[in-house]
């Protein structure tokens, strides 16, 4: 016989991997980081009438330990980017981040000495929301395209690969 | 023999059918809270929202577990441990039924019948604040350390209270025993109420509910864990399971203090004016008192949810004049007029 080639990661892992996938797409708790008026945006997508909950989207939690999607809404000014940069390393692996609003993409109309021209370069973002600000229904756009990632991943494959030394 | 695999099956039977509740209870909670900010809380897991526990549970599980570098390793673990548990075994003593007869052999639907009930659930409900204290101190963290210092000024207001309005409920029925007061709720009182605990103790009870949303560190009492006021109060520093031992355990929670609502005040598994161990078999009779226990206990249940949102949190300061000004002469009073009536009455 001798060894055979590892041809794929089989049904037992694949089948685990899906039901994390689904675990962790159906529970984004999010951590609100609204700094400007995309704030205000995102508030009424939690409330009545828009409603994140009901994707799970629920419980947003002010400490950043317990958050899974960091929702940054609004401008973030040069005195700004260590507390976020810090805010993010604070979150517990995985964690996703949504920019939400032309601020947080590219600085938008603030095109000036104080303000950091997109968080990309400070945190990997996942999902940009174009819009100044966007409507609620860009931020559930967002979270069901959010979700979608999140169901591509293979969050066992990674650890498999690594114990083999790959 | 026979009797340890039926004690074996009592225990994982309320194990599980705890754990359950409680993880339903979260699903109830958000769908609950939902329907009174006319929202329609989570509703795409599963049917109706339902798998949406399991979600959160499959992503706590997953997730990274941080212990902060500053933070006491040892009691920064021991926290959530020492919160659950007392949570998890609060149940043992509490009947969740009458008794099943199947094969002649009778079987009392309680975990462990002790003669010192009480005092169990009352040790264990105290015991839970030190997860919340040594949580809060371990995480060296300034809101876990306030959340956590809340939680015993909390603790000393409202447990004398607590004790003070069971007390009462002991000196009617003269016993600690749990399932024995139970048994004697049934029948008429005065002629024609239900002969429940409430009709007997009723400032007592007004007491005991509020003492027990305390105990259970839900709204208007959730000081320890203020988000407005102190980020995430003592569970700001955990994630992942351990924070989800932190919630469960509160749902946990809630049910042993439902359950010992239903069974002090209103009547345990008793029907009012229906006796049904006249018309009912032996195992539909148990069965029956099962369901009837469980749909009183859910009420209770749901009225936590109620009370959350409708009653605004309680300033610190608040809470303190309440426990001491109020709560605790009120129990002395209402433990006096008892004492009284039953000196006069036997």
């Amino acid at each position: 016989m001798g060894l055979q080639a590892y041809t794929g990661p089989g049904w037992l892992l694949t089948k685990a991997e899906q039901l994390i996938n689904w675990g962790r797409s159906r529970s984004p708790w999010p951590l609100p980081y609204g700094t400007a008026c995309c704030g205000i945006e995102m508030m009424c997508a939690l409330a009545a009438s828009y409603d994140m909950a009901r994707f799970g989207a629920e419980r947003p939690s002010f400490s950043p330990r317990q958050a899974d999607v960091l929702i940054e809404a609004g401008t973030i000014t040069k005195k700004m980017v260590p507390v976020l940069r810090r805010i993010y390393d604070q979150m517990a692996e995985p964690k996703w981040v949504i920019a939400m609003g032309a601020c947080a993409c590219t600085g938008g109309v603030f095109r000036t000495y104080s303000t950091h021209q997109g968080i990309s370069d400070v945190i990997p973002v996942d999902v940009y929301i174009p819009g100044c600000p966007p409507r609620p229904e860009g931020l559930l756009y967002a979270l069901l395209k959010l979700m979608d990632k999140i169901q591509k991943d293979h969050p066992l494959r990674k650890q498999v690969v690594e114990a083999l030394g790959g | 023999m026979d009797n340890w695999v039926i004690a074996l099956i009592k225990v994982v039977f309320i194990w599980t059918w705890t754990l359950l509740i409680a993880t339903l209870m979260t699903w109830v909670e958000r769908r609950g809270s939902a329907m009174m900010q006319d929202r329609l809380g989570p509703n795409r897991a599963g049917p109706f929202g339902l798998f949406q526990p399991l979600a959160d549970g499959i992503k706590l599980f997953t997730k990274e577990d941080i212990i902060p570098e500053k933070a006491h390793k040892i009691l920064f673990s021991l926290g959530p441990i020492l919160f659950a548990l007392p949570a998890f075994s609060a149940y043992a003593v509490i009947p969740f039924g009458d008794k099943l007869i199947v094969n002649g052999k009778e079987i009392i639907l309680q975990v462990a019948d002790v003669n010192v009930g009480f005092l169990y659930v009352v040790a264990l409900g105290a015991m839970a604040v030190y997860g919340i204290v040594l949580g809060g101190w371990g995480s060296n963290n300034k809101y876990s350390i306030l959340g956590g210092l809340r939680s015993t000024a909390q603790l000393i207001s409202y447990e004398v209270p607590f004790g003070l309005s069971l007390l009462a409920v002991v000196l009617v029925y003269g016993t600690f025993s749990l399932r024995e007061i139970s048994l004697v709720q049934q029948g008429t009182f005065l002629g024609f109420l239900p002969n429940w605990g409430i009709f007997k103790q009723p400032l007592g009870f007004i007491l005991f509910i509020v003492t027990a949303y305390a105990e259970a560190n839900r709204v208007p009492f959730d000081l320890p864990e203020a988000e407005s006021e102190i980020v995430a109060g003592y569970h700001t520093e955990y994630g992942s399971m351990r924070l989800g031992l932190y919630l469960f355990g509160e749902y946990v929670n809630m049910y042993t203090l439902a359950a010992l609502m239903v069974t002090l005040y209103f009547g345990a598994w008793h029907l009012p004016y229906i006796d049904m161990s006249k018309f009912l078999g032996p195992v539909s009779y148990g069965i029956a008192s099962f369901l009837v226990f469980f749909l009183k206990t859910a009420f209770f249940l749901w009225l936590f949810v109620w009370v959350r949102w409708t009653v605004p949190r309680f300033r610190y300061d608040q809470v303190m004049g309440l426990g001491w000004k109020a709560l605790i002469p009120l129990a002395l009073v209402n433990l006096f007029i008892t004492a009284l009536c039953i000196q006069l009455t036997v």
